[in-house]
């Protein structure tokens, strides 16, 4: 029902989905007016197939961050091939960053398609128990742009939720878009129900970043998804010629430490920049398996087993 | 989930925590219509055809519907019908251009009228012929009818109907390219129309005129409650006040990558110094920043701390507070509460609030206007872009890294700009390779010529690189101008040349016209 909405709602809305929807006088002259009075009221009959769906999924971890480009995709895409890296584990990764998707090409999957199933869309497999899902294996070209508005990204998102056979899980890592908005109330709102395990939050050291991301951490405490910690990527650079250590993305306040600290939010770890991080990730490989002995490799190890740990 | 935001709904209700600025909140009037399709839930295309007045075939020779066309926004205006095209070579070639020929499926005609199939009734071809609606036979899927009055599919039955009814809902399975396949009645995906491949599902979106002269008067407005709030919006009073605000400035620039964090912002907030320090500093620069949900140039250009004045002129923007720059600021991080505010607001909120700094913004007569968008092809983006379509933008600047991963996302932005007629000024290669300030060796951290060879594969001027300069990075920290800081910096350098470049360009543009 809420996705027919017209209109936003107007001022003193006695709220879409209440009893008084349509019919109290601030209803008058809402183009909504009609479809709320007539509307059934009650719950989204897809979050109740979404719950079902999701209770084969042990922990759901959401890889967050309000600003662009600090590496949430990388970071989720290394989580997923870690967690992996355990035979018995079973890990999905979904992708609902609609507009800009990553992840096929870090996962190495571009060019792949999504088959129908008996039970639902079956997800693309990078190896035995890692499964991938993202809206960039259903575009032809890597350039077709998907632009769409709010809701219609929110319609996929159910999908992916709704009509994704992830079988049994361990692990979901939910990959998302900067910012706070359509998606990321979405998937909230959607996992509702499904008890969410938490939110890393992906930062960069500098303070222009973290002016976003303190307002990611207040929107998850606002809408109550627990914050299982922060995790400062592209902290410090390793010349390679001299060895010494630059900070690229200056943390003029203190960087994501002392924010975590400031917010009242555990710290994770931090990793460096290492330009062999970029190359897996066009080239589509695990940076975790081609260079297992270098320092980023060791932090990220140590970051994963801290959130392993916190979802137990 | 309400497509849109606000009321008592918890999730919606929060972040806003607007301080009591002089400035009235943004009007939550029925006035506002969101750019939805009626069952838009459950229609999922791969790109918004939003609706620019179909020129009817008349100012494209490369009519505006014509084959391998889904990128064209006609459809406000009227579809010709396949009558402005007449002339046109053999209906069935796929390069013709009759609005409503062969490959139609890409098409997006259909506002003025879905010519029902009627107009090329005498089409001698088979039936992948040229029909508006047709082509094989459970292929129409693919047909995005509807701003305007094809019957969305409603009409099913009956006889040869626009959008026969199984054709939409039909999904089959045959896997022989190998090609996606997602079979339900209503959550069908479509990628890019024009890829049309026997077998394969694509369906039609129901193109909404709201955002058209159009607006309710259109067969399909009958059935959607938002009629009446349409129709008298249909004059949209909102675009002649955009116009006249954008009037009077000389020069529209967006910078915009739909890949996060390759520096937009910052681009922007150093060609916004740059402009203002040309002729002897007395250029009049303006900064928007549409990016609602992370707003970082109040933070970049020293003015997070200011406030937005409430006059009979509109509202007065802040002016950056550094000798030598005429520069204002307007941003939705200066109707924050706190810094720490979270802006969760839904796509149509946020247009909401693009319009209002476009018409209510004091802005004065300016030579420059930039604006920093947020990373993505989502609502800022087609926001803006229709707000400013009838105010001649001079176009976009396009920001990436040197990666693979972000010259691909940035190809999206491409598309889209050349899907909504926005003309590209260029392609900046931003954090470009580094220099270690110990021992200046040069190390490239995202690879390199990303940028460079992306602007030559799709035929785009290549602005320039701007290297990772600790400077910059220091200087944006402290929200002041780098190149004023530190000139003989290796970035302050590279931005010097690019503003050049993007001058060049933008005369050399205004020239052709």
């Amino acid at each position: 029902m809420s996705d027919q909405l017209v209109a936003p709602p107007p001022e003193n809305c006695p709220g879409t989905q209440s009893e008084m929807s349509g019919k109290s006088s601030a209803c008058a002259g809402c183009p909504n007016q009609q479809i709320c009075a007539t509307a059934p009221k009650g719950p989204d009959p897809d979050l109740v197939e979404i719950e079902e769906r999701m209770k084969t999924v042990k922990h759901k971890i959401l890889v967050l961050s309000g600003k662009g480009g600090v590496g949430k995709s990388t970071f989720s895409s290394q989580l997923s091939f870690a967690l992996s890296m355990d035979e018995n584990v079973e890990v999905g990764l979904l992708d609902i960053d609609i507009c800009g998707p990553s992840i096929p090409k870090i996962m190495g999957l571009e060019g792949e398609n999504i088959h129908i199933s008996g039970q639902g869309w079956d997800p693309v497999y990078v190896q035995d128990n890692l499964a991938v899902m993202s809206v960039g294996f259903l575009l032809d070209k890597e350039e077709d742009a998907v632009i769409w508005r709010g809701p219609k990204k929110n319609g996929i998102i159910k999908q992916f939720l709704k009509d994704v056979y992830w079988n049994e899980l361990d692990y979901l890592v939910i990959d998302t878009p900067p910012g706070t908005s359509d998606e990321h109330l979405s998937i909230v709102q959607y996992l509702k129900t499904s008890n969410l395990s938490g939110a890393v939050i992906v930062t960069s050291p500098q303070d222009v970043a973290l002016i976003d991301v303190r307002k990611e951490i207040n929107f998850c405490k606002k809408v109550g998804v627990p914050i299982i910690g922060v995790v400062e990527n592209m902290s410090g650079f390793v010349c390679p010629k001299c060895n010494k250590e630059s900070q690229i993305f200056i943390p003029t306040t203190g960087g994501a430490e002392k924010m975590s600290q400031d917010m009242n939010v555990p710290f994770l770890g931090r990793i460096p920049i290492d330009p062999l991080i970029a190359r897996s990730c066009d080239e589509g490989k695990s940076y975790l398996i081609t260079h297992p002995n270098s320092e980023a490799t060791k932090q990220y190890n140590l970051i994963f087993n801290k959130i392993k740990e916190t979802v137990k | 989930m309400s497509g849109c935001g606000n009321g008592s709904d918890n999730l919606e209700d929060i972040g806003n925590n607007f301080k009591r600025v002089v400035v009235q909140p943004p009007k939550k009037t029925s006035s506002i219509i969101i750019q939805q399709d009626p069952d838009d839930s459950q229609t999922i295309t791969s790109s918004l055809k939003p609706k620019s007045n179909c020129c009817g075939g008349n100012e494209n020779k490369s009519s505006c519907c014509s084959s391998n066309k889904i990128e064209e926004k006609p459809k406000s205006g009227g579809c010709c019908g396949g009558s402005d095209n007449k002339s046109s070579p053999s209906p069935s070639s796929s390069s013709s251009s009759s609005c409503c020929s062969s490959n139609k499926i890409e098409e997006i005609p259909k506002s003025g009228g879905c010519c029902g199939g009627s107009d090329n009734k005498s089409s001698s071809s088979s039936p992948s012929s040229s029909s508006c609606c047709s082509s094989k036979n459970n292929n129409k899927i693919e047909e995005k009818p509807k701003s305007g009055g094809c019957c969305g599919g409603n009409e099913k039955s009956n006889n040869d109907s626009c959008c026969k009814s199984e054709k939409i809902t039909t999904t089959t399975t045959t896997t022989t390219t190998n090609k996606p396949i997602i079979k339900d009645d209503s959550n069908i995906i479509s990628s890019d129309a024009t890829k049309v491949i026997e077998g394969d599902i694509i369906k039609a979106s129901v193109g909404c005129p709201s955002d058209t002269p159009l607006a309710g008067s259109e067969s399909i407005c009958s059935s959607c409650p938002g009629q009446s709030a349409c129709k008298s919006q249909a004059d949209n009073p909102d675009k002649k006040s955009i116009e006249i605000r954008m009037k009077v400035i000389k020069n529209k620039i967006l910078v915009m990558s739909s890949k996060g964090g390759v520096g937009k912002s910052t681009v922007s907030s150093l060609l916004s110094y740059g402009f203002s320090k040309r002729n002897n500093n007395t250029t009049k620069v303006s900064v928007l920043d549409v990016d609602i949900c992370g707003p970082s140039i109040p933070k970049l250009m020293g003015v997070e701390k200011m406030q937005i004045i409430n006059s009979e002129y509109g509202w007065i923007p802040p002016k950056v507070q550094q000798a030598n720059h005429d520069i204002k600021v307007m941003s939705v991080g200066f109707l924050l509460g706190s810094p720490d505010a979270p802006v969760i607001w839904k796509g149509p909120r946020k247009t909401t609030m693009i319009r209002r700094f476009l018409k209510d913004t004091f802005w004065g007569k300016q030579d420059y206007l930039i604006i920093d968008t947020p990373p993505g092809t989502s609502d800022e983006h087609l926001s803006i872009i229709n707000s400013l379509k009838t105010c001649n933008p001079d176009g976009a600047i396009l920001v990436t890294t040197p990666q693979n991963l972000s010259c691909d996302t940035v190809k999206k932005e491409i598309s889209l700009c050349r899907e909504l007629n926005l003309p590209i000024i260029g392609i900046i290669e931003n954090l470009s390779g580094f220099v270690c300030p110990c021992c200046d060796e040069i190390t490239e951290i995202f690879k390199s010529d990303g940028g460079k060879n992306l602007a030559e594969e799709f035929n785009i001027p290549f602005l320039g690189k701007i290297p990772i300069d600790t400077n910059l990075g220091k200087s944006a920290e402290n929200g002041v101008c780098s190149i004023c800081d530190n000139p003989s910096s290796p970035g302050s350098l590279a931005i010097q040349s690019i503003i050049d470049k993007i001058d060049q360009i933008i005369i050399d543009n205004k020239k052709k016209l």
